[in-house]
């Protein structure tokens, strides 16, 4: 397995900061707009972009809710191993409110389409965004675009893109990974 | 772990603890997902189930048919007394016809103990046992397990008597197999001509004593006398059983600690527990209907995992 760093823990610094910064600039000042985590790895890049939000921007009371996709997927049965699902944790509806996913990697867009089925359980959005860490360009299966992407990449099938948070996994960066063939 | 060690829910037995955890953790996202505004997800919408009882039942029945449309199946019902087989269709033939209409599981209450492992090795669909006669009932001892673990925080040391019909009771065995399973500790209690002679070979203490066994238990699991199993007079009179092994507040209140009180339902107010202990803040008996439907959710969905498209 090769490993190369796409971006490391200043530039991921610097990132999360534009996209909290853009964020701003279309919400201004959050009332009528909720913030979506993706279960698993989109719930921390929430809880960053909040706090940014929180300090940088002197924002109070934005909503965050983390969104499990896991029974909303299209591919059950269709994997070698089932995915375990997460927590879902949104305590208000979004009934009428701006809602913005937030998920570490776009890659084909199943996620996001399980997720826009998903979310209606808690209510008719007025409308979604999309906001990506790591955007994969050219792997898309579904026409999913990111409203707001913090880098592009560009990647074979079989590639891997990893994002590596700090809370979960000692430190902060995104890495290619490539399986090495013998 | 993400997958069960098996493909069929027959009973507990057979069951890793493993598998208990995973059902369980799985039925901790699905009791989410049912006190949702809309309750429903996608996950089955391409599978057909059918519930075959064969046994009366309300609230198994129930449950197992909102876990399934929770769930998104098709689901087709079917009861013995309205069927063919009262005109004398075998079992095997039954299941086949139903299954011949592409059916991919099977929930199915069968009187005779053993029905649902007959019938795994015969057909093709995946099977979960809704109770086969005095065996087991494996959903209701997941539930009840998982209601207390969810009261108390987990099951492990927890010390669990077994009150009333052993004999007759599928709830009972599979209660004791899972609790043994989770490291719990089991005793059985009620009147000596309705619990088995072997019943400590499982690992379970055996008490008459009702009072000596609330004193000992930090939960209670009452279950319904079986008359309609009781081929023979087994105590005196459902007054006298009542006085003996019934639960009243009274009692309760005696004890120097509070325990949980279960029950799996239909209760019979009045001979098991009274309606003031049934309805009291200690009884988890509701809150066993509600994760009734969470776990069933869990089981259909593992089992459905792995089946092969």
């Amino acid at each position: 397995m090769s490993q190369k760093i796409i971006l490391g823990a200043k530039e991921i610094g610097i990132t999360l900061e534009r996209l909290a910064c853009q964020l701003v600039e279309n919400h201004s000042n959050f009332e009528n707009t909720v913030l979506i985590g993706i279960q698993p790895r989109g719930a921390i890049f929430a809880d960053r972009i909040k706090t940014i939000l929180e300090l940088n921007y002197n924002l109070k009371d934005i909503k965050l809710g983390y969104l499990d996709i896991t029974f909303f997927r299209d591919d059950f049965r269709r994997r070698d191993k089932p995915i375990e699902a997460s927590q879902t944790q949104i305590d208000f509806l979004v009934e009428d409110k701006k809602v913005i996913f937030i998920d570490d990697v776009l890659y084909s867009g199943r996620s996001i389409r399980a997720a826009l089925t998903a979310i209606q359980s808690f209510g008719r959005p007025s409308n979604i965004e999309l906001m990506a860490l790591i955007d994969r360009r050219f792997s898309r299966s579904l026409p999913i675009q990111p409203d707001y992407k913090g880098r592009k990449v560009d990647s074979y099938d079989g590639e891997k893109v990893v994002v590596k948070w700090i809370e979960q996994d000692g430190e902060d960066g995104v890495y290619f990974e490539q399986k090495t063939t013998k | 772990m993400s997958q069960l060690s098996v493909d069929h829910l027959l009973g507990i037995k057979g069951l890793k603890r493993e598998d208990i955890e995973l059902i369980f953790t799985t039925a901790d996202n699905f009791k989410e997902v049912i006190n949702r505004p809309i309750k429903k997800v996608p996950s089955l919408r391409d599978l057909t189930i059918a519930n075959l009882f064969f046994e009366n039942s309300t609230r198994t029945r129930l449950s197992f048919e909102l876990a399934e449309k929770r769930l998104s199946a098709d689901v087709v019902n079917f009861s013995a007394s309205s069927s063919s087989v009262s005109k004398g269709e075998t079992l095997i033939d039954t299941v086949n016809n139903i299954l011949s209409m592409k059916v991919d599981m099977v929930v199915m209450r069968h009187p005779n103990p053993g029905a649902g492992v007959f019938l795994s090795k015969h057909i093709g669909a995946r099977i979960v046992n809704a109770g086969d006669g005095a065996h087991e009932h494996p959903t209701q001892a997941l539930l009840d397990t998982y209601s207390i673990r969810e009261r108390l925080g987990c099951v492990e040391g927890k010390k669990v008597v077994i009150v009333g019909d052993i004999l007759h009771s599928r709830v009972a065995l599979s209660n004791i197999y899972a609790l043994n399973l989770l490291g719990a500790e089991v005793m059985v209690c009620g009147p000596s001509t309705l619990i088995p002679k072997f019943i400590h070979t499982l690992g379970v203490k055996v008490e008459t004593d009702l009072r000596k066994a609330l004193e000992w238990a930090d939960v209670a699991n009452m279950l319904r006398v079986q008359h309609e199993r009781q081929d023979l007079k087994y105590f005196p009179s459902i007054r006298e059983y009542s006085q003996m092994y019934g639960v009243d507040m009274k009692l309760l209140n005696s004890l120097d600690k509070e325990i949980v009180i279960m029950h799996p339902g239909p209760i019979n107010r009045g001979v098991e527990i009274t309606s003031e202990v049934a309805d009291s803040p200690q009884s988890i008996i509701l809150d066993q209907v509600e994760n009734g439907v969470a776990i069933r959710m869990a089981v259909l969905y593992l089992l459905a995992s792995k089946i092969e498209r």
